[in-house]
């Protein structure tokens, strides 16, 4: 057993109808369906009112007024789409990032070191352990281990790999680069937890019919570890385009913000709460539309 | 329709009344109707099999009866007791899981103890000992289920329901995990239990010889309704349906119609140009269209010019199509032109070989083991059910 | 959840080793096959690094800030609550930690029960229930929760933030441990009931304790969540003060190393446990394969 079972789940359903009971199921779900439609529904349907709001005329900041202002819509987009792209863009080029780098950890925790379980675990820990270590902290050490004074830059100046007053933080660059480090845990442990169900004979089968290890992984072993990489990928887009950490903590506020930051600033720094709700909406149907179409692409609606 | 055992002359005796009693139950998923309208009674002490292909509705019908499905309509009594509303857990019946369901977190000896402790009972160790005894499993009390074979996992799961000492003991195809030559061992040992503890078994299974072997009746069930039901040699020598004579061994069936009836009660059955005879007793319509079969051992071949008795029914000649030597017996298949393909199963008592491959033959059986079906029925019915292994 | 499948590569390793035979483009693949542990270990030497510097700077003999490396000294792990307000954020992570766990673990389990042990209509609205506030990104999620506390004009603290992490946990609590209800053989609860068990005292005595491994499973994924989480917290807290929030806020100001200490011990706290529950289970599991 480990986290990482977790995350890549979505295995046979091993209930037939037959087997299933049709009744008391009500006291099992109610708790909480009820918990989620109070805090998820409800608070959902009170973003949505909120970004029809309009300011209390005369009112102080930050006092609004229901109403069905579909305008602050089109505003919010005419004036904050960059960073809107900009979110998307950098989610994509994390997500890819990640997968590059996390898929190879996974395909050796999974597949290299069966059958040496201590190794499996400990790498496993290795991948699960920085969960426990603040995030933030992590964030901060990467500004402090690339800021341009650090070790890392004066290196690279020196090997002429940096330009002459180039700099690792305070760019696109740092800013996708914190969000793979970040969501990259959660890229390995879904592919991770399918390949280790990938049935070992498989692999030999596939060694059997096609010798070239090559065409094993991309006929063999890439297909039937999809479903984790859907899972993967999905758990690191979704909470990349919404992060503002990383934008905020290794970004300059000019060419790095992204839409969190533009949200989290409107509500509390603004008090726009129009404004911020409008964003948030926008945000959270275009993923809904965005994963929506990946999976069905991806063909793994099961995984759901 | 309305099926009522016949009281096995055993069981009848042995304590009167009955264990179990379904009336009119019907099961519905949706629209598929799983059983339809069954009725039947379980004497008391009886070894009872539930026999059928897979989806005929038998697991269905023990689930009803443990409790673990609602039926639809009709009544579920057991000792008596109309049982029809009450939940799985109220009722005084223990299950032998297909899989076992023995529970991998508790030793041999705590899975037996399960149902002793959730009834308060006294005495539980004595009582585990005791069963695991029975099955003769007392030196692996302490071992978790996953460490077991199969039939070790099988023998735990029945002193689990045995020690309960059940009004019924219900077995839904406890031996069909198990190699052919452990099932046949576990059959005899089965029938041992039973007739030791003196419990009502009632047996699920599609295998028609772990039927035949165990049970005293056994109730043929297709399409959610009971086909036939009787001692097993009954439903072996007298077929009722083209179901039960194909799903039941194998045999011979021939269409006819009923031309004359001769004396001795017997009917004179045109097929395909040819003369025999049938029982009357023995068939299920006396007019009209009918097939007439009989089982292949009964059937014997010709040799040339060698005449049948007067008793016997004659047919052929027939080309040996194929022929299999199985050691004790040599199977044989004659195509007769007109009436199709004939097997003969001929016990090899001489040692010396009958007829080869391309031969002419004529085929004789005896008119007393001759069966008549309705002709309206489907002959192959059942055939292909017997390629089914869940 | 163990696996126990014997080591089958060997053979392939041994392939990757000697390129005799075959084209120079299965030599280069198996050139690339053996580069595969290299680039892993890459992966996890990025994945490391930030956690190795972290744990440095909780002995630097901080000043002001945390910035520079000024020379070693304990007097941080000597102190761990030397620095304003880090132990009472961290006290705080632990009360939401917890609090949120066994709420969210609680209503998971039931729903992830619910879900694969029995069909009824409207499943595929109560999976997309649960599947939704997955893949919402937190700031909305944050957002949303914290339009409706506003407009109920509801205190912010730590009853906000612990409803907000329950919320957001309870989706990976249902997704883990229904992974493991599904590899559960429906018969056994059946067997239970056959043998005389309520409702239950079947979930009890046997659906529980089967179950136990997914929901330990399940509670440790929602307590690093829940431990860990900032974006939420930070809508919902108000003055309230979490770990990550106090790590954030002062990053301005200069982190405390304090802060570098609580984050180490978490680290090698997690390590601990991991290894000792997977030497554990190996063993077990080589005891039960001995037999």
């Amino acid at each position: 057993m480990s986290i990482a079972t977790v995350l890549g789940e979505g295995g046979p359903q091993a209930a037939t109808p037959r087997r299933t009971r049709a009744r008391g199921h009500l006291p099992l779900l109610l708790p909480g369906l009820v918990y989620l439609t109070l805090f998820f529904v409800v608070p959902v349907g009170a973003l949505l009112a909120t970004s029809l709001y309009v300011p209390v005329p005369g009112g102080d900041v930050g006092q609004y007024q229901p109403a069905l202002h579909w305008q602050n819509y089109t505003d919010a987009l005419a004036k904050f789409w960059p960073q809107l792209v900009r979110s998307f863009g950098f989610a994509l080029m994390a997500t890819i990032a990640a997968l590059l780098i996390g898929y190879p950890m996974a395909y050796v925790i999974g597949v290299r070191a069966r059958g040496r379980r201590l190794l499996q675990g400990l790498m496993l820990v290795l991948v699960v352990a920085p969960f426990f270590t603040s995030f933030i902290l992590r964030t901060i050490a990467w500004k402090q281990i690339l800021a341009d004074d650090s070790f890392v830059v004066s290196a690279l100046h020196w090997l002429h790999l940096l330009p002459p007053g180039g700099r690792l933080t305070a760019t696109p660059f740092a800013v996708v680069c914190g969000l793979t480090y970040n969501f990259l845990p959660f890229m390995v442990l879904p592919i991770y937890a399918s390949l280790e169900r990938l049935d070992a004979r498989m692999l030999e089968a596939g060694a059997d019919l096609y010798a070239s290890p090559f065409t094993t992984f991309r006929t063999v072993t890439l297909p039937l570890s999809m479903p984790g990489v859907v899972g993967g990928t999905l758990l690191t887009f979704i909470p990349a385009s919404g992060d503002y950490v990383n934008s905020s903590l290794l970004g300059n506020n000019t060419n790095t913000s992204m839409i969190g930051q533009v949200i989290d600033a409107r509500f509390f720094k603004v008090l726009d709460y129009p404004t911020a709700a409008a964003l948030s909406v926008v945000l959270m149907v275009a993923i809904l539309l965005l994963v929506g179409a990946y999976v069905r692409r991806s063909g793994t609606e099961e995984l759901l | 329709m309305t099926t009522t055992a016949p009281a096995h002359p055993g069981a009848a005796s042995a304590s009167a009344g009955a264990a179990l009693e379904l009336a009119a139950v019907t099961k519905r998923f949706g629209a598929f109707v799983a059983v339809d309208d069954l009725t039947l009674t379980v004497p008391s002490g009886s070894f009872f099999a539930l026999l059928g292909p897979s989806g005929c509705g038998k697991t269905t019908t023990l689930r009803m009866v443990a409790g673990l499905e609602q039926p639809t309509d009709g009544t579920i009594s057991i000792d008596g007791r109309d049982v029809t509303g009450t939940r799985a857990h109220r009722r005084p019946v223990n299950t032998v899981f297909q899989s076992y369901a023995l529970f991998p977190h508790l030793t041999v000896a705590e899975n037996v103890a399960f149902g002793l402790r959730r009834r308060r009972e006294a005495d539980v160790e004595a009582r585990v000992a005791e069963g695991l005894a029975l099955v003769e499993l007392g030196h692996l009390a302490d071992r978790r289920p996953a460490l077991l074979s199969g039939g070790q996992q099988q023998r735990v799961a029945l002193a689990r329901a045995l020690v309960n000492r059940p009004a019924l003991l219900l077995l839904d195809e406890p031996l069909g995990a198990l190699d052919l030559k452990l099932r046949r061992q576990m059959q005899l040992e089965l029938k041992r239990i039973q007739t030791e503890v003196g419990l009502t078994f009632v047996h699920v299974t599609h295998d028609q010889e772990e039927a035949m072997t165990m049970a005293d009746t056994v109730a043929v069930m297709n399409r959610g309704r009971i086909e036939q039901m009787g001692p097993p040699a009954d439903l072996y020598e007298h077929p009722r349906t083209t179901f039960v004579a194909n799903f039941l061994g194998r045999s011979n069936l021939v269409p006819g119609t009923v031309v004359e009836r001769l004396d001795g009660d017997l009917l004179g059955v045109d097929v395909g140009g040819a003369r025999v005879r049938v029982p009357a007793s023995r068939a299920v319509r006396d007019t009209g269209d009918v097939l007439v079969g009989a089982r292949p051992e009964k059937v014997r071949l010709l040799a040339d010019g060698e005449e049948p008795a007067p008793d016997e029914n004659v047919v052929g000649p027939g080309t040996v199509t194929d022929v299999s030597f199985t050691g004790v017996s040599t199977q044989y298949e004659v195509r007769v032109p007109g009436l199709g393909v004939f097997g003969v199963f001929a016990q090899n008592l001489s040692g010396r070989a009958g007829a080869a491959l391309g031969d002419q033959v004529r085929l004789a059986w005896a008119v007393d083991f001759t069966f008549g079906l309705d002709g309206r029925d489907d002959a192959a019915e059942g055939l292909a059910d017997l390629d089914v292994e869940p | 959840m163990s696996t126990t499948v014997e080591p089958t590569r060997p053979a392939t390793v041994r392939r990757a080793t000697t390129p005799r035979t075959g084209g120079s483009r299965r030599r280069r693949w198996r050139l690339g096959e053996a580069l595969v542990p290299v680039f892993a270990g890459l992966a996890f030497l990025y994945l490391l690094v930030p956690v190795a510097y972290t744990v440095a700077f909780s002995f630097n003999d901080a000043g002001k800030s945390n910035l520079v490396w000024r020379g070693f000294t304990l007097d941080a792990w000597r102190n761990p609550c030397g620095a304003p307000q880090v132990c009472e954020a961290f006290a705080n992570s632990l009360r939401v930690g917890v609090a949120s766990t066994v709420i969210a673990t609680a209503l998971g389990t039931l729903l992830a029960v619910a879900l694969v042990r029995f069909r009824f209509r409207g499943r595929p609205l109560v999976n997309l229930l649960i599947f939704l506030p997955m893949s919402t990104p937190e700031v909305v999620l944050g957002a949303a929760l914290l339009a409706q506390f506003l407009s109920l004009r509801v205190q912010l603290g730590l009853t906000t933030v612990v409803i907000a992490h329950v919320m957001f946990c309870i989706s990976f609590v249902v997704v883990t441990v229904k992974a493991r209800v599904a590899s559960l053989d429906p018969a056994l609860e059946e067997a239970a009931a056959d043998l005389y068990a309520t409702p239950w005292h079947a979930f009890w005595r046997v659906t529980f304790p089967l179950l136990l491994p997914g929901i330990a499973a399940a509670a440790l994924l929602a307590f690093s969540l829940s431990f860990d989480d900032f974006i939420i917290t930070n809508f919902n807290s108000g003055s309230f003060t979490t770990f990550p929030k106090f790590v954030y806020v002062s990053a301005a100001r200069g982190i405390p190393p304090q802060a570098n200490v609580i984050s180490s011990f978490m680290f090698v706290l997690a390590l601990v446990l991991v290894v000792v529950f997977q030497v554990v289970s190996s063993v077990r599991a080589g005891r039960r394969q001995r037999g």
